[in-house]
């Protein structure tokens, strides 16, 4: 905690002093240690799965290209793969490390203590933002490393370099996933005063866009069903359409991000016409490749967890704080 | 000693249509206690919450230490202590980790840091408690930690929201010689809040009173009652038996027939006369010719609660 062994003693900036107060908060909280053995518990599970079927999917495949990308993506349906537990999971991460922030330090009345010291009143959402990040980017790095440490020893196949930066983006991706949800939580800490209303309404926002967004968008795709009649270049239009309807879901933008950074042979997200698939070889395309392919989801992640930043920045900044 | 610390101006807080603090102005000069005195909602909180910049005002200046608050907080807020009213710690750290904490968000280093936490915690009678977690704190332990917390900046001014509130009257005696032997002994500023008469009586050396959003009176608690009842000096408050076959009107006309009674008042088997002079013996007689009976009589002297009371019937 505070009584650090070894003795620096020099002013240290007060941001980062409170986004170690933050972190180590976080660490000690029972909430997060009961977050990350769900999580540890997911991995373990999706890394078994993937390892007792890899040697079948091995055997299918032409090449054993890309076999260590298989580690996060091939299961038997008995458990999700790995990258499926991180978009389920990474939601009530976020919402769950971000939702009591700042109402409750209001609550508890340290808020207007802790703003009557000389510091800038952003700084502690910003410290907030940035010490469940840290907390959450150590734990997504040590859990993706580990999981491929596990399939080195398992399997004794060491990674390419180009597998390895997959497996690297695929984790910076899930942590601008959860830093959205993390965003969005704290957004609605500033709004509500109840930390059980902020968690709620998190809670609400991640049902709704995993059950009932889809339910309204296939209502929708009925509804503007082309007749079978229509023309190739209607159709694809129909089809993209649907999909757009889909790419307003982070999890949509999150599954299509990773789908195509660990399967080095998907090379388009949308349908392709029969014209556009001449004279192409089928084969992996390059890392550089898939991430030009996700640019726009990746984009879209940014902005969307900026812009939860940005919201809940200008309500905290004019917000009036009352001793609780 | 007579340069103003803290200097409002026309300071006014709007919540919709709801004015809060209405056109506020006040002083306070460097080493004294101001008390701020009003009611619950008379707008106090407000007034401190601009002064730190933690509220914007609608229109007015503050300017505290010469720095204006609302453009500058940080240069404020470090010559600022401020005591939240039911300030809130940490509870899972302690005593001592809380105070530590707050003095490296003001720039200290971490040995520095413990050693003023240290020397405070002792000085507001905590030194045995340091180790106990902030949430085990009786509310009365709290109030003198949040008081060693303000003081770990080493403020020029402190401002007090409601610091006695909740705590037994032991408690709160020991508060207020602990800010009265501070401003002594440091030269520090103080403005605390209250509604609470007796506590400002007590260690205020000035008082502004606050309803509604508005200063309605300020100054030394003596030149306050003086001002107020110059058309009255003297109350006499009389306990009276009224037999049953004389109304309490009769008494009261006879009494206002004295010469030198301005008003008479009737509460509760008690009459309260106010007159020019000191007429007790004239009342007395006046009384017991009336056929009533006199049970005591009483020469009142002012406090700061009639001041209070009279304002706010005047409010």
């Amino acid at each position: 905690m505070f009584m650090n062994l070894k003795v620096n003693d020099k002013p240290v900036h007060p941001f980062r002093v409170i986004v170690d107060k933050e972190i180590s908060d976080h660490i000690r909280s029972w909430r997060f240690i009961i977050l990350l053995i769900l999580i540890a518990l997911a991995c373990l599970g999706s890394v078994y799965t993937a390892v007792t079927n890899i040697s079948a999917t091995i055997k299918q495949a032409d090449e054993n290209a890309f076999f260590f990308l298989k580690l996060f993506t091939v299961s038997d349906g008995t458990l999700p793969p790995f990258f499926v537990f991180i978009s389920f999971l990474g939601p009530l991460l976020g919402i769950a490390m971000g939702f009591d922030g700042v109402n409750s330090e209001h609550n508890k009345g340290t808020l207007s203590r802790v703003l009557s010291q000389p510091v800038h009143r952003d700084y502690l959402l910003n410290a907030k933002f940035v010490a469940a990040l840290t907390v959450i980017s150590v734990m997504f790095f040590s859990l993706g490393f580990l999981v491929m440490g596990f399939g080195l020893i398992i399997t004794g196949i060491p990674p390419t370099a180009g597998e390895f930066l997959r497996v690297v983006i695929f984790i910076l991706v899930s942590i601008i996933y959860v830093a959205f949800w993390l965003n969005l939580s704290i957004l609605f800490s500033v709004r509500f005063r109840q930390p059980a209303t902020s968690a709620l309404a998190g809670i609400a926002v991640w049902l709704f866009f995993t059950v009932f967004y889809s339910i309204i968008v296939s209502i929708i795709a009925k509804a503007a069903a082309p007749s079978e009649l229509v023309s190739e270049h209607q159709a694809v239009r129909y089809e993209e359409m649907i999909l757009n309807l889909f790419r307003v879901l982070p999890s949509q933008l999150f599954s299509d991000a990773t789908t195509t950074l660990l399967t080095p042979s998907v090379r388009s997200l949308g349908p392709l016409t029969m014209e556009q698939l001449v004279g192409a070889i089928p084969g992996p395309i390059p890392l550089g490749q898939s991430i030009m392919l996700v640019w726009p989801q990746l984009t879209g992640l940014i902005a969307a967890t900026v812009l939860c930043f940005i919201l809940s920045y200008i309500s905290f900044m004019r917000k009036e704080i009352r001793a609780r | 000693m007579d340069t103003n610390i803290i200097e409002v101006f026309g300071l006014t807080k709007k919540y919709g249509s709801f004015t809060a603090v209405d056109q506020l102005t006040l002083s306070v000069k460097k080493g004294e206690i101001y008390g701020l005195l009003g009611p619950n909602g008379a707008g106090k909180s407000t007034t401190i919450l601009m002064m730190l910049g933690l509220t914007e005002p609608t229109s007015g200046t503050v300017t505290v230490c010469g720095i204006n608050p609302v453009t500058n907080p940080i240069e404020v807020k470090k010559k600022v202590g401020y005591l939240p009213e039911d300030v809130g710690f940490y509870d899972d750290y302690s005593g001592f980790e809380n105070l530590v904490y707050t003095a490296r968000l003001n720039g200290l280093p971490q040995v520095e840091a413990g050693k003023r936490a240290e020397d405070l915690l002792s000085r507001v009678g905590l030194h045995d408690e340091a180790k106990k977690l902030a949430g085990k704190y009786s509310r009365g332990m709290r109030q003198r930690l949040g008081l060693a917390d303000v003081l770990i900046k080493n403020p020029e001014v402190i401002i007090l929201d409601e610091p006695t509130l909740g705590i037994d009257p032991r408690g709160m005696q020991e508060l207020l010689d602990l800010i009265a032997k501070l401003s002594r002994e440091e030269g520090l500023t103080i403005l605390l809040s209250s509604h609470h008469l007796q506590q400002v009586q007590q260690v205020c050396n000035r008082v502004g009173l606050f309803v509604g959003g508005r200063m309605i009176a300020e100054g030394e608690i003596s030149s306050l009652s003086k001002g107020l009842f110059k058309n009255e000096p003297f109350t006499i408050e009389a306990g009276v038996r009224i037999p049953p076959e004389i109304s309490a009107g009769t008494i009261s006309e006879k009494l206002k027939s004295v010469e030198g009674v301005l008003t008479v008042g009737f509460d509760d088997g008690r009459m309260i006369i106010g007159c020019s002079r000191d007429l007790s013996t004239e009342l007395a007689s006046a009384i017991i010719s009336s056929g009533a009976g006199l049970t005591c009589l009483n020469k009142k002297t002012y406090g700061l609660n009639d001041i209070y009371n009279r304002y706010f019937e005047n409010a």
